[in-house]
């Protein structure tokens, strides 16, 4: 025990003895801890949805919604913080239920594009042979498509062939859907193909044979045995992905074809804002602002988690 | 090099085909292209159906897209919608005129009854112009950036651009364009400075010019700029610090070199490598990422053709812009993967 002590510096018998080896989480997250910016991004997400949260419990959807054209686009007052849109509705009230349509959409267009990126990642880096061909085609070309044009159409294609829905006793406009769809469509080729090396890699190890000779079907060791070990580099993508989503939601509501009025996001409280360029600056500049500070907290964390889960980055 | 430039290019035809196929079909469905054929009038239903045949709408989807790749002009058309191919008054055979994609017909537009190939030769110098002086800026500026920082890892230059970085990476366009637009046009207008125009090519006053170009290209091209200037400068950052410690480094300060031919000779060329393939790649991207920016700014390229026809469901002219950009892109990968033999001569392409 002496001898190791010395060749280990900073470990003593006493450490060895008493502490109990840290799992890869808690490795992980220690090392997460100790970036500075990731921790900021997570204090700021936090913050963002106790904003989006919490805000709701302070205005009702009803006021967010409200139209009252005879105080429209005006300046932020203590009445109105940030403003009013070009019909009269509180831009305040309308950057919380935005927020949480925003956050939604960028949730759960990574849910998407993380189970079409995984099924088509598994499956060709798991059969490989012309299995792969195709998927892999398929890939290429859905990577080659620019991803603005292709959203575009799409959301044109699907437009309003989805009626509003309640839900939690809220009216929800049907292009959510259509958005939450598209995007998770068109975003899944970089998942797919991380996915993909990881089990033409993994599928060679030893575990995999010994779970094939005890008679696992192909299912269970595609996503028990190989899925597990290859969850690292998918969570970083996936996170990353979510600030994407909310991008590019915001770009193609600011076009005009993403989610449709009454409901409020970040990008659509935008789509006016060309208009009043001039006069209103606020209308573009609050929703504007949530939609970066989100991204950016987001993009912190998703480089801490790069830097945690790396096994080879050391906790000194 | 010839036999895998050959080859590359042979296999990206299927790839067009998967593309071109998956865009046919969603955009012939996207929605009614004669809705707004009759100006504010509505059309008449038997006006409708007379133009619904003679677009070839009546066709069905597989039909229509042969037509769009090969052409009609070996089918007898059917435009009077008896059932039988029509004859002309002479008592000759009518065929179609189209030529299809593969002869390099792109088809006419539904809403200008223009060649798609002239609308789209029309917008193309355009964004081409806009993009790539946007690109020699966002590598100029990022290989500087990148460098400085590298060669002064952890100083307050460093440190500031880090985080500056990270904002203008996080950087929505429309925050960013309608910000500048608001400051350097609106504000600067107000101050009594010299003020930025907030849109299109030139001044309706004085008329086209370079001079009007230059002047209205300086915000937009720094709207484009600013979120790749800041990916970029951390590539560039990132793979000059690791080029810095490899020992031909050590080599060339040893045997007496001059820093400066050091840093650009032997560190700057090999740590341009990663840079050129998220360029190569980023590069046909840059024309379709314009949609919101050449919006925003009135820019009349392809961005701004691509929105305007979409609203009215004009798919001859989206289906050639996606295509001619979808062609951009392979070209620009080939062209990478050349550079990169160029700028690395271990990797072959035999």
């Amino acid at each position: 025990m002496a001898t190791t002590s010395e060749a280990l510096p900073g470990i003593t018998e006493d450490t060895l003895a008493t502490r109990e080896p840290l799992t890869p989480t808690q490795l992980a997250w220690r090392r997460f801890r100790r970036h500075r910016m990731a921790m900021f991004g997570l204090g700021l997400i936090i913050l963002l949805i106790v904003y989006v949260v919490g805000g709701a419990f302070v205005f009702p959807e009803k006021f967010a919604n409200f139209v009252n054209t005879s105080i429209k686009l005006q300046g932020p007052s203590s009445a109105h913080p940030f403003g009013t849109d070009a019909v009269g509705r509180d831009i305040l009230a309308r950057t919380v239920y935005g927020g949480q349509i925003s956050l939604l959409i960028g949730l759960a267009a990574v849910s998407v594009a993380l189970i079409v990126g995984v099924a088509i990642g598994a499956l060709s880096g798991y059969y490989g042979g012309w299995i792969d061909g195709i998927l892999m085609r398929f890939t290429e070309a859905m990577l080659n498509i620019p991803q603005l044009f292709l959203l575009i159409v799409a959301a044109k294609y699907l437009g309003d062939k989805i009626h509003n829905f309640e839900l939690f006793g809220r009216e929800f406009s049907g292009s959510v859907i259509v958005i939450i769809v598209i995007i998770g469509l068109d975003s899944w080729m970089y998942l797919a193909r991380i996915v993909r090396s990881q089990f033409l890699s993994l599928k060679e190890q030893e575990f995999v044979t010994a779970a094939r000779c005890t008679g696992t079907s192909n299912v269970a060791i595609m996503f028990y045995h190989i899925l597990p070990n290859s969850v690292a580099p998918i969570i970083v993508n996936a996170t990353l992905g979510v600030a994407n989503a909310i991008l590019t939601e915001a770009y193609i509501s600011f076009l005009g074809l993403g989610v449709r009025q009454p409901t409020a996001t970040w990008g659509n409280m935008l789509e006016d804002a060309n208009r009043y360029l001039e006069t209103a600056p606020w209308l573009w500049f609050f929703p504007g602002m949530m939609i970066l500070i989100t991204v950016l907290a987001i993009n912190f964390v998703g480089d801490g988690l790069r830097d945690a889960l790396d096994p080879r980055t050391m906790v000194e | 090099m010839g036999r895998y430039i050959v080859r590359r290019l042979l296999q990206a035809i299927p790839l067009l085909f998967i593309i071109s196929a998956i865009l046919f079909v969603l955009s012939v469905e996207m929605g009614d292209p004669l809705a707004t054929f009759g100006g504010r009038t509505v059309i008449k239903s038997e006006d409708r159906k007379r133009l619904t045949r003679q677009l070839g709408l009546d066709q069905p989807l597989y039909v229509q897209y042969t037509v769009w790749l090969i052409g009609n002009d070996w089918m007898r058309l059917d435009l009077d919608g008896d059932g039988k191919p029509d004859v002309g008054s002479d008592g000759k055979p009518i065929y179609g005129t189209r030529k299809g994609v593969l002869r390099g017909d792109l088809g006419t537009s539904f809403t200008t009854k223009q060649p798609v190939t002239e609308m789209i030769a029309q917008r193309l110098p355009n964004t081409l112009l806009l993009m790539l002086t946007s690109e020699v800026v966002i590598l100029i500026i990022s290989l500087v950036i990148g460098l400085v920082s590298a060669l002064k890892q952890y100083s307050i230059f460093d440190h500031t651009v880090t985080a500056l970085s990270f904002i203008g990476y996080s950087m929505p366009i429309p925050l960013l364009a309608l910000g500048l637009i608001y400051v350097f046009a609106v504000y600067f207008k107000r101050w009594g400075l010299p003020y930025f125009p907030t849109g299109g090519m030139f001044d309706p006053q004085a008329g086209p010019g370079w001079q009007q170009t230059l002047w209205h290209m300086v915000l937009p091209v720094t709207a484009i700029s600013v979120i790749s200037i800041a990916a970029y400068s951390r590539y560039v950052r990132g793979s000059m610090l690791e080029v810095i410690q490899q020992d031909y480094i050590r080599t060339a300060r040893a045997k007496g070199l001059a820093e400066r031919s050091v840093v650009f000779v032997h560190a700057l060329k090999n740590a341009a490598l990663p840079l050129v393939t998220v360029v190569g790649l980023d590069l046909p991207f840059l024309l379709a990422g314009a949609v919101v920016t050449e919006t925003i700014f009135a820019w009349p390229g392809m961005g701004r053709l691509f929105y305007d026809h979409t609203t009215r469901s004009d798919f001859p002219v989206l289906m050639g812009i996606i295509m001619i950009i979808s062609v951009a892109v392979v070209i620009f990968q080939i062209i990478t993967d050349l550079t990169y033999t160029y700028l690395d001569p271990r990797i072959r392409y035999d």
